[in-house]
């Protein structure tokens, strides 16, 4: 199945908030298809009675208890804000 | 008509930490205090659940009649915004960890039985503050709410009024609340609702044509949610009678079932100029104006394509755990609501009220109930003034200085003292203020033992005799002259005299006077 063009340019604007040049979104069409195209294949293998694996570790029930632990200081925490405003991070408006 | 109602519940369990890391959940901690590298989604970090959130959970979906699965696992939904440090919120999506419960409700017209779809587990998203003059300017995130750990609780769309979603959102908080799972405080958003509405119209031909389904985010109310409910339908059905036969036509081709129903769809011509399904979209409600405010076409399942997380391990479920979460569970507010009313003869009104109010206000009242074995009047204090002065001192019934055993001590007080409830309620706030027990209380404001009726009797006879005028004017027709026998009585008994039995003293007195 190909991918085409305007599906590239929809999935990098709603879904990955990308903005690419007409040259990228030709060569990302190619390189999608051709992982779509790797998948189908995939797709072919006969998995009746396999079940599917959730996990590849054969681990469970990994938990931890209800126990505090120290934060981070709000200034290390905020220290790799593109924009701080006090306390918070700033972000560009989200209603115009 | 038909209207359909759906409901998307999230509470906060009550732990100290977050889902996924240690950092406190604890409400109104200063803005961005309470992250660590996980909650804010920093590269090189690994996510691992809290035990106690997971057996909460449990213990809630047990509680809903939900049956546990045995393997659940954990998924990332996708999406962007400034609130989601990591760009995906971790949730669960095919394989929850409990499904198909219900939930009984009372309304006006009877009982109902709403299906509850499933339960699972997610993270919180951070709080976002926006530029309130509306002038663009930037908004601002705190993310110590990121990574909070939510029970998100999908019904059947079985509600077919707002009333009937209200009490679903009420039974949930007395049951979530009775359980000690949630504190389900709206205000704090440890409950919210989102609600999704739509009706069926019927046709001449017998099929019903459902409009588009919106789905109201963010309700922050009980009674918004039965406002919005109610001004969406009507919002709908104007836009039905607008649209069709211009913008929107009914797809005649097929019908779709819902339950005994058989459904049409609207659909609109796209910008390629085919007839496609009108989508379902989202909306916002604005308290002010009390009305609904559609937002944006809501995205696909897959848009947010979700993928197992890769971070954390299933969890496998043994029947042995499940029995003994079962155990912890107690007995269920609705259980608890029976035995009230049968053991100690309460009214539906008062049980409820201290069933509303969780499991140790219901403690509270029976370790009241116990010392002075006046269930009535303990239920009486406990609902009235109790629950005000808690509101008041915007304290927890634990917090509070005046244990059960301590009211039932002081009820027992005043019943023997035949104090009358205005010299109650002195004692009372007595032992509140000074956290002291009722008879020191009692010795502390220097109240004497109230005269018995003999000695009241007494009183009135020799107030009558020394107040030949307010007799006299009592004999004319005029009520009110008993007032001064009475204030006679209350003088001389220190205000202490049983206002009931004064009152009736005095007019039989009066009455067999010359």
């Amino acid at each position: 199945m190909a991918i085409t063009p305007n599906e590239v340019r929809w999935i990098a604007r709603e879904l990955a908030r990308l903005d690419l040049s007409d040259a990228e979104v030709e060569d990302l069409a190619r390189d999608l298809t051709k992982i779509v195209g790797y998948v189908d294949q995939l797709q072919e293998a006969k998995t009746d009675g396999v079940e599917p694996l959730a996990h590849p570790l054969e681990l469970s029930n990994v938990f931890r208890p209800d126990n505090p632990q120290p934060s981070l200081p709000v200034d290390q925490a905020l220290a790799n804000a593109p924009l701080r405003k006090g306390d918070f991070y700033a972000v560009p408006g989200v209603f115009e | 008509m038909h209207v359909v109602i759906g409901l998307e519940v999230h509470v906060q369990l009550l732990t100290r930490t977050k889902l996924f890391c240690g950092c406190s959940t604890e409400f109104g901690l200063p803005p961005n205090t309470a992250t660590c590298p996980v909650c804010c989604g920093l590269p090189g970090t690994l996510p691992v659940m809290n035990e106690h959130a997971f057996q909460l959970a449990m213990k809630a979906a047990l509680a809903l009649h939900c049956s546990i699965a045995r393997y659940t696992k954990w998924d990332r939904k996708n999406y962007f915004y400034p609130d989601l440090p990591k760009n995906y919120q971790i949730s669960q999506y095919d394989l929850p960890f409990s499904n198909e419960g219900w939930l009984d409700i009372e309304t006006s017209a009877g009982p109902k039985k709403v299906g509850i779809l499933r339960a699972h587990l997610e993270e919180d998203a951070g709080k976002m503050l926006h530029d309130e003059a509306g002038a663009g300017g930037d908004s601002l995130v705190d993310l110590n709410r990121t990574g909070t750990p939510l029970l998100e609780i999908v019904s059947h769309p079985e509600m077919e009024t707002a009333e009937q979603a209200r009490a679903y959102l009420e039974k949930i908080r007395e049951l979530l609340r009775g359980i000690e799972v949630s504190d389900c405080e709206m205000q704090e958003g440890s409950l919210r609702c989102d609600a999704n509405v739509n009706v069926h119209v019927p046709q001449v031909d017998g099929t019903f044509v459902a409009t588009p389904i919106v789905e109201i985010k963010n309700l922050n109310s009980i009674r918004n949610v039965e406002r919005a409910i109610a001004h969406e339908i009507d919002r709908q059905l104007n836009e039905l009678k607008e649209n069709v036969g211009k913008e929107w036509r009914i797809d005649e081709s097929k019908t779709s079932v819902f339950g005994d129903r058989k459904v049409r769809r609207l659909e609109f011509k796209n910008k390629d100029g085919a007839w496609v399904p009108v989508s379902k979209t989202t909306a916002g409600f604005d308290d002010r104006f009390g009305r609904t405010e559609i937002q944006r076409r809501k995205e696909e399942a897959s848009d947010y394509r979700y993928f197992p997380d890769p971070d954390l391990v299933p969890a496998i479920v043994s029947e042995e755990q499940i029995a003994r979460v079962k155990g912890k569970l107690g007995e269920l507010p609705e259980h608890q609501l029976a035995r009230l009313r049968s053991q100690y003869g309460l009214s539906e009104y008062d049980a409820d009220i201290l069933v509303r109010n969780g499991r140790p206000f219901v403690g509270f009242f029976e370790a009241a109930t116990e010392v002075c074995g006046d269930a009535k009047e303990a239920a009486n204090w406990a609902t009235n003034d109790v629950l005000s002065l808690l509101k008041a001192r915007n304290e927890t019934v634990v917090e509070f200085p005046i244990t059960g055993h301590k009211l039932g001590e002081f009820l027992a007080e005043i019943k023997k003292r035949k104090l009358n409830k205005q010299r109650a309620r002195e004692v009372f706030a007595e032992m509140l203020e000074s956290g002291s027990h009722a008879v020191a209380a009692i010795g502390k404001l220097g109240i004497q033992s109230v005269a018995d009726e003999g000695q009241l009797l007494e009183m009135v006879q020799r107030a009558i005799a020394s107040n030949a005028k307010a007799v006299a004017d009592f004999k004319k027709g005029k009520v009110k002259a008993a007032d001064a026998i009475k204030g006679f009585v209350m003088r001389e008994t220190k205000g202490q005299a049983d206002t009931e039995v004064l009152q009736r003293l005095v007019l039989e007195e009066l009455a067999k006077a010359p």
